[in-house]
């Protein structure tokens, strides 16, 4: 059973909310950048990378991605996506950086990237910018900006799209 | 892939992938950190019965970067010279616990032997003139970087030199050949195999007549014990006949590449520095060293591969 939570404009308004959100967060003279992970948070931190542009077009927002895999505690479970790979070209010291997922599940790829994001330099501070929180958290890490929560069983299939959010329990579509 | 012995095992996929893994490690090595977890708390012995600066040195470098232990062994200092055997070396360091054994032995296939010794992943880091798979995937990764491009199709590799002893030319004749390369072997008959109608390769005498198909130039170290061997007549002949001077230099095609797996005989195989020319890569050949090296052992120890183990802990 498949069912469709969030569709394309869903997805669109809160992409800008979230913008919104993130620069009304700011304060002070630090560094904003956005950091997408590899790969599900690629495509997410470009758009609300775009759309902080769009709302103050002087403001300087570097972009960058992080692939985590190396820093996960379940290596070896998951393949090594190739491609995928880690660009951070502005300096982390001192920023302000937002990690941007597609989905916040058990908070492990968000405890990777926050020790991989270190490896670039020590940010003044790291918040989390996710479409869709669906819980089951098996670390204590809640995200800063939030597209939708949304609950769900530990079967249930979430994937996250331009298009819209579906979600499939059982397995089938 | 449970070892990496030779490039033909690791076949066409295995060398991709690991080529492929290896973009990953670049990166990692450019932070200002270049260190992550992924091996934390696995142990690499490197075994190495042979002499070696940089593969020796960058296995420890790419196993460090991934957070695992290293142990080293020289066999000077150790029990070998009180007569123990190989197998018994083994199966001691084994009994310590290690999850890999990189090793470099003057006997051709000793690495397969060692695999049957013990339940770590074996790493051939050169076995006589048999094969140094690493270098092979080092010097393809060099290749891909430099040209911008994953297959080499149309690309013609000619290795210079003492293609009899090297296992870093069987390597490279098998890999290169898997990614599409046409491959040319310039030696002196003594200086090559006494058959090699099975190579996927040609072969001449001349180098002056290949030079202007040559896209990459491979030039072998030529080891001056061959000399007092009578494989040939003296260094002098050797390096007008088959030595780079500019002149040579100045007859490969423009966008040619120059390569070397060191170290290098100054004066013999080598008339130019290299380091004057543009079109060198031996630098990058030896920096990109420790990040194919550690492709190999996330491969070996943390890939897909290595996963049913990591499951069965999990569940």
């Amino acid at each position: 059973m498949s069912n469709m939570v969030m569709s394309a404009g869903d997805v669109r308004r809160a992409i800008t909310r979230i913008a919104h959100e993130i620069l009304e967060r700011q304060q002070g003279p630090a560094q904003l950048a956005i950091v997408g992970l590899q790969r599900g948070g690629a495509w997410l931190a470009d758009a609300i990378a775009a759309a902080i542009r769009h709302i103050e077009p002087t403001t300087n927002v570097p972009l960058g991605y992080l692939d985590v895999s190396m820093h996960r505690d379940d290596i070896g479970l998951r393949p090594v996506v190739p491609g995928a790979i880690s660009r951070i070209n502005f300096p982390v010291d001192g920023a302000t950086v937002v990690l941007v997922d597609d989905v916040l599940y058990t908070g492990r790829t968000v405890r990777a990237a926050m020790e991989g994001l270190n490896t670039y330099g020590r940010p003044r501070a790291i918040q989390l910018a996710v479409l869709v929180d669906r819980g089951h958290r098996e670390l204590p890490i809640r995200p800063d900006y939030v597209g939708k929560n949304l609950p769900t069983n530990l079967v249930d299939d979430v994937r996250v799209a331009s298009e819209g959010v579906v979600v499939t329990r059982d397995g089938t579509t | 892939m449970k070892h990496l012995r030779s490039i033909d095992e690791l076949g066409h996929d295995g060398v991709v992938r690991l080529l492929e893994l290896t973009t990953h490690m670049v990166e990692i090595n450019s932070r200002p950190v270049p260190k992550v977890p992924a091996l934390r708390g696995r142990t690499v012995a490197s075994l190495f019965f042979e002499d070696s600066t940089r593969t020796r040195l960058s296995f420890e470098t790419a196993a460090k970067r991934l957070s695992a232990d290293t142990m080293t062994f020289s066999v000077s200092t150790s029990s070998v010279n009180k007569g123990e055997s190989l197998r018994d070396t083994v199966e001691t360091i084994t009994d310590m616990g290690v999850d890999a054994f990189v090793v470099r032995h003057k006997s051709t296939g000793i690495p397969w032997q060692i695999s049957d010794w013990t339940d770590a992943c074996v790493v051939n880091a050169g076995d006589g003139w048999h094969q140094h798979p690493t270098q092979a995937l080092v010097d393809c990764f060099t290749v891909r970087q430099a040209l911008g491009r994953d297959r080499f199709d149309g690309l013609t590799l000619t290795i210079v030199g003492d293609i009899k002893h090297s296992r870093v030319a069987r390597s490279n004749i098998s890999a290169f050949s898997m990614l599409g390369a046409n491959v040319v072997l310039v030696a002196p008959p003594t200086l090559l195999p006494p058959d090699v109608s099975h190579w996927p390769v040609e072969v001449s005498h001349r180098l002056d007549e290949v030079l202007h198909r040559t896209d990459i130039l491979y030039m072998l170290r030529l080891q001056s014990e061959r000399m007092s061997q009578g494989h040939v007549p003296n260094l002098r002949e050797y390096a007008e006949a088959f030595g780079l001077d500019a002149r040579r230099v100045g007859m490969l095609p423009s966008g040619a590449v120059l390569m070397h797996p060191g170290p290098m005989n100054r004066g013999v195989e080598m008339l130019i520095d290299p380091s004057t020319l543009t079109n060198s890569l031996i630098h990058q050949q030896v920096s990109n060293g420790v990040s194919v090296r550690m492709a190999v052992l996330f491969d070996l120890l943390a890939g897909e591969s290595s996963a049913s183990h990591l499951s069965q802990e999990a569940s």
